[in-house]
């Protein structure tokens, strides 16, 4: 480790203050906090630090997002086996899918270093962690076909619009992975509106996602029966908790999510409270739904709560998107409220608007609106109560 | 008055940058997004602001010591209204395809506040030929942002460049068919309103950084 020290103090003299390399202080400080911990010391209060800084924070979220890398890639061989109708194993599928994974997420990572970099070093500031959990978090929202380009632009439209206009990591209203994933929803509709499947397959090979069967039906009949009915894909509950079914590279299988989920709150940075109560709301709102159904032909309004929370990306964006600390409410009741409106949204949108099949991504931005909103009013309440009770 | 001394190129040089209506005053911002969506649009819609804005700032100014104080909005209003009504029929007789896609907003001219804003902020208090010169460079001023709106939002979106010509226009530039064959997709989200919000903003952005203007927090 010495001999890594040296390279660090060595090359930390030509980017000091005064120097002509001066301006790429951010690029070495960044390097040098990646092996080594800061010997800043604080001048004023608080002196007392965390040992979770941003980067631990970061590097949580990114280690409980490993396992859904590693079956995204399998399931995209998985997929493309199954629709060459041909035998392969385990291993061999997870390598066919990483050819697919791998360079989506170095475009994401170097789009968004490249932006991050160029704001740290205009603005003179330290480099933020902050990108690593936005880039990491992008592939696994992506169809694993899509266009490098678009990726690219994709991310960086995330980090400057979704970031850094408002100043950067910890300032900013939108998740920057959504935002991104939202740009390119309506910048390329063709490739990520999610009606038709993602799977690697033969050349013009297409079918339905489980939200567009019931959203486009031949014919009305329960959601339920024309999933039964799909004879390309497996649509059972089954099958699509185990997640071998076509989407968004990262979302598909739910075990591995709860996983990250329990890794996540138990190491205290995900809310319990913004997971659970989008789960109430989604189930709810689904409930009365199934209710009203009898009134109408749409078949979407047909899905039971068990269904919608696993189709499509919801567990995915409520664990990993909605929980984020900066764009969330930040008080406990806040929370719940902010919770339980993503899961009522998601199923609003995917159930009454058929050209937007998934919802939670519109839903979670929507409500990282309102998130400051709700935080001012359960605090301006808080302080009428405690002035009423001590009126 | 002289024509070219260091006032008057003054008026026209600081509504085109350091007091530009959109990206400073943040005015007219309805047209801006309406008639971005291509480029001889955007040309045709500027040629006549600039057009309105300049007649009424003279016919005003002139009249500025006949006008009643009380009754000035009325006074100012009609007579941009006939202005518009004039351009109006003017392009229905000879671009009559550009006012069919313009359709709406080129009678919304009345209601660009960079009009009305510009008669009662200079054109009632100065005298015809500054105001001339004011209306001058507010037009243009409100054209150059728009024009680099729709440049980009055409560009990107829709992967053309359309120059203004008697018919349905003319297109200088359009991607060719090899690169979308090569994968290259446009841009639909530019094509919608949101996406001129977002031009609009970067836009407003990167001038308010050369023009050096910081906004008070």
């Amino acid at each position: 480790m010495n001999f890594l020290r040296k390279i660090f103090e060595e090359t930390g003299k030509f980017v000091e203050k005064g120097k002509p390399l001066s301006w790429a202080y951010p690029v070495w400080e960044a390097a040098d906090t990646i092996f080594f911990s800061t010997n800043k010391q604080t001048s004023k209060g608080p002196h007392i630090r965390d040992n979770m800084d941003i980067k631990r924070t970061m590097f949580f979220v990114v280690i409980a997002l490993i396992p859904c890398y590693l079956f995204g890639a399998y399931n995209i061989g998985y997929l493309n086996a199954l629709a060459l109708d041909i035998d392969r194993s385990l291993l061999a599928n997870t390598f066919f899918g990483f050819g697919y994974v791998l360079p989506i997420l170095i475009a994401t990572f170097v789009a968004g270093a490249v932006c991050e970099l160029t704001f740290a070093i205009i603005r003179k500031h330290e480099v933020n962690e902050g990108f690593l959990v936005s880039c990491a978090l992008i592939p696994l929202t992506m169809p694993p076909d899509v266009p490098l380009w678009q990726v690219f632009i994709g991310t960086s439209f995330g980090i400057i619009i979704g970031k850094e206009i408002f100043g950067g990591v910890g300032t900013n209203v939108f998740n920057p992975a959504l935002t991104a994933r939202a740009f390119m929803y309506f910048a390329f509709p063709t490739k990520i509106s999610g009606d038709k499947v993602w799977a690697v397959g033969p050349d013009g090979y297409s079918g339905a996602t489980a939200l567009a069967i019931p959203a486009n039906p031949v014919e009305y009949d329960t959601a339920s029966n024309l999933f039964a009915a799909s004879t390309q894909f497996d649509f059972s509950l089954m099958n699509m908790f185990w997640g071998l079914i076509p989407g968004s590279i990262g979302e598909t299988n739910k075990l591995l999510i709860l996983g990250g989920a329990f890794f996540l709150i138990y190491c205290g940075i995900a809310s319990w409270r913004i997971i659970v109560s989008s789960v109430i709301g989604l189930v709810f709102t689904a409930f009365i739904f199934n209710l009203l159904s009898g009134f109408s032909t749409n078949a979407m309004l047909t899905i039971t709560p068990l269904q919608h929370l696993l189709i499509g990306s919801f567990l995915f964006g409520t664990v990993f998107m909605a929980t984020e600390p900066v764009t969330s409410s930040h008080t406990n009741t806040g929370r719940w409220i902010y919770g339980f409106l993503i899961g009522v949204l998601t199923v609003i949108i995917r159930s009454i608007n058929p050209a937007y099949p998934e919802g939670v991504m519109l839903a979670i931005l929507i409500m990282n609106m309102f998130a400051p909103l709700i935080d001012y009013y359960v605090v301006q309440s808080n302080i009428k109560m405690r002035l009423a009770r001590n009126a | 008055m002289e024509l070219f001394n260091s006032e008057s190129k003054k008026i026209i040089s600081d509504p085109i940058n350091v007091n530009n209506p959109i990206s400073l005053q943040v005015l007219g911002i309805c047209s801006a997004l309406a008639v971005t969506i291509r480029l001889d649009q955007a040309i045709i819609m500027t040629l006549a602001v600039i057009f309105v804005l300049c007649s009424s700032n003279v016919i005003l100014s002139v009249i500025r010591n006949y006008i009643p104080t009380r009754v000035r909005i009325v006074i100012m209003l009609s007579v941009i209204a006939s202005l518009v009504s004039v351009v109006d029929e003017l392009l229905k007789a000879y671009l009559y395809d550009m006012s069919k896609q313009l359709s709406v907003f080129v009678g919304l001219i009345i209601t660009n506040c960079i009009i009305m804003g510009r008669a009662e902020a200079f054109a009632l208090k100065n005298g015809p030929s500054k105001a001339f010169l004011d209306g001058l460079g507010n037009g243009l001023g409100y054209g150059l942002i728009i024009i680099v709106v729709s440049f980009f939002r055409e560009l990107f979106g829709a992967g053309t460049i359309t120059l203004p010509d008697g018919g349905a226009g003319y297109v200088l530039w359009s991607i060719p068919e090899s690169w979308y064959a090569a994968g290259y997709e446009n841009i639909g989200l530019l094509v919608l309103s949101p996406g001129a919000f977002i031009i609009l903003g970067l836009v407003i952005w990167v001038q308010r950084e050369f023009a050096g203007v910081e906004e008070d927090a």
